[in-house]
């Protein structure tokens, strides 16, 4: 699963309740940006400093060298209501997320549910176990349907280090956050990822809450992480919690 | 005026200075502080009332409370809370099946050390169900995992299977967790039950918290007993009149995921009120919390009441003290149906909720059906689509197959008579229309599974299910098309070989 993380900053409350005590925002908003309150897990106020991303697996499309807060790669993009069968199929379920050469077989099959007929470009090139897409761009209700953790884990493992969503499904969301696998971020308005195609080559800045894709020349605005930045960069729950005194470490 | 002290210590958890609960959603001026030294000690802080303001903001008039929302209370020890707030409950219940089980297990031990004991043994439920009757070695072997981890862990409950080749072999086997939890008397009114699995909202229909957790979140549960929830708000949605001969719980829940879409309820409590669900059995308010998921949702509630009790006075004797809503209780949405004027529906390819009429798909030819799952595989299920059968007298056109979905309900099928039929059983009726063998009780194919898996999807095809998901793939192949449908739809269109109106058969 994830490495340990350097020193991992954790982020602005004051800042992030700011945003979203804003009444224009939905509540979908709302519960899919925060699902936890971190403040819980640590000090009361403290400054966000996103500079220690690293890689949770190697090696794919790094974060771009020039700022650490930022990821650069080439993006997938997706429909509306990607269900978790869609990202990973029922059949590879037998693999165990938990035991190292299963996570990495997990990866291989990452998205191999999605008919070809819509997603012509395979996610993963055949005959390799990893893909060149480290950012992946949905629409509304990604993750929906089952539980399964091994959906955030198959795409991490697989090289993604981000997807951007319209909007997610809570127990995915949730997911990503717990495990530290990918960074689920949100986006502001509708129907970028009809704006953006597989393969363009894209920068997301996490200062400045932008999507930038370079290929077609355009701009997006993305919704703050909020509190649930932290507990990704600390690589999970279980290694934030350590990391903050909330449960002793392992002996 | 007052203030709420939150002191819920728990041993594992260090002492912090500095922590604190926040809730950076709560509209009102009550103020959560953190308190050092303790993790959970948090003092609800409310100034006092002033007369600008509305009372339902002060928190100095006590508000009403939706049925989840006192579960969450009571769950945390707290007096009142809001929708929005993350809090820490008490899990009373946590499962896990063979899918989630080794992964859940594999972070517990990783995280909470080699040696580490389950916060309960009492409380954790291990249920086998998902893919057992397989050759695939790693299936077979994810149920050795959870064997080990019982017999080391000294787990009360564990409904294990050893002999494949036979189910009714095995005298501790059950079959699909959702089920088997309901049947072995776990699902109790105003608990809290987590389960690794999407349709462990199924046991909303117990007027009890239950819903879905990932292997990291279920880990975490396994050592600590608690899990870090946020309080949903409660859509209500009220169906009254009596329900015609026809329609089924299925049809309720299919037309309301049609109504609001498969994100309509996500981060929300799905509660089903009205006379319509008093009049429903156990078995089909769970078909209807069944596929809250399916919305989005992230629980489902029915109020308890003598249905519910009488259900659970031979499964359990654990005490147990039902919640429900206040009346002033404040639900973010209303929706009310007139359920006398419903017709059956189904979803078509590939989302549940793509909803239309079951008539209006008549020209729809189909290759198979299949009659199975948590959510359309209980005794009561199969009773109706039995009685479609009965009705016709006619022979099924297409594959017909039928997985029950525990050991309990395969026994029913074979000596439970039907009425109306002058003694026969389920099962003799299904064989009389042609029907597979009723199988062994599992998931199944549900989600398709391993590719021996019975009924799965293995070629583009069109099949009626009475399942939960039809999602590109869902049961097998990524080009089939599959039609949820309530077990009465089912039947009928398996006698036709197109997607029928059970009205064709039932009067």
């Amino acid at each position: 699963m994830a490495t340990t993380q350097a020193h991992a900053p954790v982020s602005t409350i004051r800042a992030s309740f700011q945003r979203f005590h804003s009444p224009t925002k939905t509540q979908l908003v709302h519960f899919a940006s925060n699902p936890f309150i971190f403040a819980k897990f640590g000090k009361t106020s403290f400054s966000y400093k996103p500079s220690k991303i690293k890689p949770l697996t190697t090696p794919r499309a790094t974060p771009s060298s020039s700022s650490p807060t930022t990821f650069h790669g080439q993006c997938y993009v997706l429909g509306d209501n990607i269900d978790t069968d869609q990202i990973i199929p029922a059949e590879h379920l037998t693999l165990v997320p938990s035991k190292p050469d299963e996570y990495k077989k997990l990866g291989s099959f990452a998205f191999s549910g999605l008919p070809s007929s819509q997603y012509p470009i395979p996610f993963i090139e055949p005959g390799t176990d990893s893909t060149k897409y480290s950012i992946i761009i949905g629409g509304a209700n990604f993750g929906c349907g089952s539980s399964r953790e091994h959906a955030p884990v198959a795409l991490g493992a697989a090289g993604v280090r981000t997807v951007v969503a319209e909007s997610y499904a809570r127990i995915f969301f949730r997911n990503s956050v717990a495990t530290g696998e990918v960074y689920p971020l949100e986006l502001e308005l509708e129907g970028v990822n009809k704006q953006c195609s597989t393969g363009d080559v894209v920068t997301i800045d996490l200062e400045k809450n932008m999507l930038i894709n370079h290929t077609k020349g355009k701009e997006f605005v993305l919704k703050p992480i909020g509190d649930a930045g932290p507990v990704i960069d600390a690589g999970g729950i279980f290694a934030y919690a350590r990391k903050t005194g909330m449960i002793s470490s392992v002996t | 005026m007052a203030s709420f002290v939150i002191s819920h210590h728990s041993a594992i958890f260090s002492a912090k200075k500095g922590s604190g609960v926040k809730c950076p959603f709560n509209p009102s001026i009550r103020l959560y502080k953190g308190r050092t030294n303790a993790l959970y000690k948090t003092l609800a802080v409310m100034a006092p009332a002033q007369p600008t303001r509305a009372p339902s903001t002060t928190g100095s008039v006590k508000h009403g409370m939706t049925m989840t929302e006192k579960i969450f209370a009571k769950a945390s020890d707290r007096a009142t809370l809001e929708p929005g707030e993350n809090i820490w409950v008490n899990v009373d219940v946590l499962m896990t099946h063979d899918v989630c089980g080794p992964g859940t297990f594999g972070i517990f031990k990783r995280e909470f050390g080699q040696n580490a004991k389950v916060w309960d043994r009492e409380k954790v439920v291990i249920i086998p169900d998902h893919y057992l009757f397989t050759k695939d070695e790693r299936a077979n072997r994810n149920v050795d995992i959870l064997r080990e981890f019982c017999a080391e862990q000294n787990i009360k409950y564990f409904y294990d299977i050893k002999d494949l080749s036979n189910f009714r072999a095995n005298p501790d086997y059950k079959g699909v967790c959702h089920i088997a939890l309901a049947q072995e008397g776990h699902c109790r009114p105003g608990e809290v039950l987590l389960g690794t699995d999407s349709h462990t909202c199924n046991a909303g229909a117990f007027g009890q918290f239950a819903t879905g957790i990932g292997n990291t979140d279920a880990g975490f549960v396994l050592g600590t007993g608690k899990a870090l929830l946020k309080v949903p708000p409660t859509l209500r949605f009220v169906l009254d009149g009596e329900m015609p001969p026809y329609l089924l719980a299925k049809d309720l829940i299919l037309h309301i995921i049609g109504e609001i879409t498969v994100s309509g309820a996500t981060y929300k409590s799905m509660e089903f009120v009205g006379s319509t669900v008093d009049s429903l059995n156990m078995e089909e308010r769970m078909t209807l919390c069944n596929m809250v998921i399916e919305a989005g949702g992230k629980n489902g509630v029915v109020p308890p009441d003598e249905t519910t009790f009488k259900y659970l006075e031979d499964k359990t004797t654990v005490k147990y003290e039902p919640l429900y809503s206040d009346a002033n209780a404040r639900f973010i949405a209303d929706y009310k149906f007139d359920v006398s004027s419903l017709e059956p529906v189904v979803a078509k390819p590939h989302s549940p909720d793509n909803r239309a009429l079951a008539r209006e798909c008549r020209d729809v030819k189909i290759d198979r059906v299949y009659i199975g799952s948590c959510t359309g595989g209980k005794t009561e299920d199969f009773m109706a689509a039995a009685r479609v059968f009965l009705s016709s007298g006619k022979k099924v056109k297409v594959p017909t197959f039928l997985v029950p979905a525990t050991q309990k309900v395969w026994m029913d099928l074979y000596s439970l008579p039907v009425p109306g039929s002058g003694g026969k059983t389920c099962s003799q009726i299904f064989e009389e229309a042609g029907c597979d063998t009723p199988a062994s009780p599992n998931c199944g194919a549900c989600l398709g599974g391993p590719q021996d898996t019975y009924a799965r999807m293995n070629e583009p095809m069109v099949c009626v299910s009475t399942t939960n998901r039809n999602f590109p793939g869902r049961m097998g192949h990524k080009e089939g098309q599959i039609y949820l449908a309530s077990p009465y739809t089912a039947a009928a269109s398996a006698l036709t070989g197109f997607v029928t109106d059970p009205r064709e058969f039932l009067a």
